[in-house]
């Protein structure tokens, strides 16, 4: 049983911009999927209308039973709960510490008025440094997110939507502000999560060489259409210069 | 530099930015001077009179405004007065801050608000902004009559409309992200706003508020003169009775005063930001 499903999925922007056409996929439990394609392809747009950060013009999306395009207000956050997400600008509240970072994941959980005042319970606090230390952030638990290097703060989103305790998460472009070292350390620490939590993963990445080497299966996106849906290795190249539309030869990747 | 080196080639057969900035600062010049020239004569201004006057009202201010003995001996009346005038300022911006940030949230775009509804809280925090005070003490005046509450409303209304303008646009600009972020985790309005909005945003909002806090010091001894109140109305006492030298430590009280509170928000905003 699938635990996401696009049925022919569009999304317009404005009445205009036509950023998703016809998108129709499913991904099982335990998947790691990327999602590849150049920018303003619609890479986050996807991520967004499985999360209702962005509402759907068309089709329907079936995510844990839900359906999406139909949840009112309650159902929504029951969604949005079950799946985390994690932001290229890592999106934390800079001025807060990296543990009321992290605990914000159970906002979703909580009551409007303990999730007001920020009371959370001991089992929570202790699920939160459990994270912090798989994580290996047990250190900059008190720190303010703003002393973090980028990779720290990374792995603060990591931890923040592992509180959520969800069976899905969603990565958009989680590497793209990083360095190579700190890119690797994310995306091991993804692959881990998907492994052994069995976590189902759907991540929006720029570089092809990190899709093709992290994940399980690659949908490629151009102008808003799905272009390949399908496992890494028959991912000719051909079919990589089709995805971007350019030429043999002025594609980065290339140069290997 | 090597004097027998070429020449480096210059662009042909376009006039030289170093010509052309020249005439434009001589023309400016000349244009200032006529304007100068023109108005003078228009209003039979004498330059040389004007001139030779200055000497003879600094003579006469400082015979007049230093305080003597009599304006130190009211400077307990006056700093009382003054203190007055200074708390009521705080309270009213204190008052109209926080009425200013929760109306101001359904103006940005982190609650999630209609359109329409965004475009009304705009509208009335224009309304509120665009009125002066001193236009809301005068229309007060004729409902609350020569009042301390006219001056406070007068001072909350314009504040209001000011600083919900400002938080609906430091909030959009400060939490956009986080607050992404949080309404993703499944967090209501409600929670993103404590725990994502005023957390990222409070420094600004606190550095707007001490700005307004100094200007509303400023504009409520202009008030006080309208509405008979604080230390603005003694200063328009003693000043109407002539009596130049209370009016002077009036003024001078007040410099410091505000000098002082925009020292202290200086160091209150090294500290917080």
């Amino acid at each position: 049983m699938p635990i996401l499903e696009f049925k022919n999925v569009s999304k317009i922007y404005n009445n205009t911009t036509k950023a998703l056409t016809d998108i129709s996929f499913s991904v099982s439990e335990g998947e790691f999927v990327s999602i590849i394609g150049p920018s303003g392809s619609g890479k986050s747009t996807i991520l967004r209308c499985i999360n209702r950060l962005v509402d759907a013009t068309q089709g329907s999306i079936i995510f844990d039973g839900h359906d999406i395009k139909q949840a009112d207000k309650k159902e929504i956050r029951q969604v949005r709960k079950k799946a985390g997400m994690i932001f290229q600008h890592y999106n934390l509240v800079d001025r807060l510490s990296v543990i009321e970072n992290v605990l914000h994941g159970r906002l979703g959980y909580k009551s409007v008025i303990s999730g007001v005042i920020g009371h959370y319970t001991e089992a929570e606090k202790e699920k939160a440094f459990q994270i912090l230390a798989m994580l290996g952030l047990t250190e900059q638990a008190y720190k303010r997110c703003d002393e973090l290097s980028g990779g720290q703060k990374q792995r603060v989103g990591i931890a923040r939507s592992l509180m959520q305790e969800p069976r899905l998460i969603l990565c958009d472009e989680p590497i793209a502000s990083l360095d190579p070292s700190s890119s690797k350390i994310i995306m091991d620490y993804l692959s881990n999560i998907n492994e052994t939590m069995k976590i189902t993963c759907i991540a929006n990445l720029h570089q092809v060489d990190v899709a093709l080497r992290y994940a399980k299966r690659i949908i490629g996106i151009t102008a808003g259409q799905i272009v390949y849906d399908g496992p890494p290795e028959k991912l000719t190249k051909a079919k990589i210069y089709d995805i971007y539309q350019s030429d043999e030869g002025e594609l980065i990747t290339d140069v290997k | 530099m090597d004097q027998t080196q070429e020449k480096a080639p210059r662009p042909q057969d376009q006039t030289s930015v170093f010509v052309t900035r020249k005439r434009t600062f001589t023309l400016a010049f000349l244009g200032v001077a006529l304007i100068f020239v023109i108005s003078a004569v228009a209003t039979d201004y004498e330059v040389i009179g004007g001139l030779e006057s200055i000497p003879k009202a600094v003579v006469w201010m400082a015979r007049h405004f230093i305080p003597d003995a009599k304006a130190w001996s009211r400077l307990p009346y006056i700093l009382s007065k003054l203190s007055e005038t200074a708390l009521v300022s705080v309270a009213v911006t204190v008052c109209a801050a926080i009425c200013a940030f929760f109306f101001s949230l359904p103006g940005t775009k982190t609650t999630k608000t209609a359109p329409w509804i965004a475009r009304i809280v705009r509208i009335i925090a224009a309304f509120f902004r665009n009125v002066p005070d001193i236009v809301w003490a005068i229309l007060l005046l004729f409902s609350f009559g020569e009042n301390i509450l006219t001056g406070f409303f007068a001072l909350f209304f314009a504040t209001f409309g000011m600083l919900t303008r400002t938080f609906i646009e430091t909030i959009d600009e400060v939490s956009a992200s986080c607050v992404e972020a949080l309404y993703a985790t499944g967090a209501t309005s409600l929670q993103t706003v404590f725990n994502g909005v005023i957390p990222s945003s409070l420094p600004e909002i606190v550095s707007w508020v001490l700005y307004m806090i100094e200007t509303n010091i400023r504009s409520s001894t202009l008030i006080g003169m309208l509405t008979a109140t604080g230390i603005g109305y003694l200063f328009d006492l003693y000043y109407k009775r002539m009596d130049y030298s209370s009016a002077s430590l009036v003024v001078i009280s007040i410099v410091i005063l505000v000098i002082a509170i925009e020292i202290l928000s200086n160091k209150i905003r090294k500290v917080i930001m």
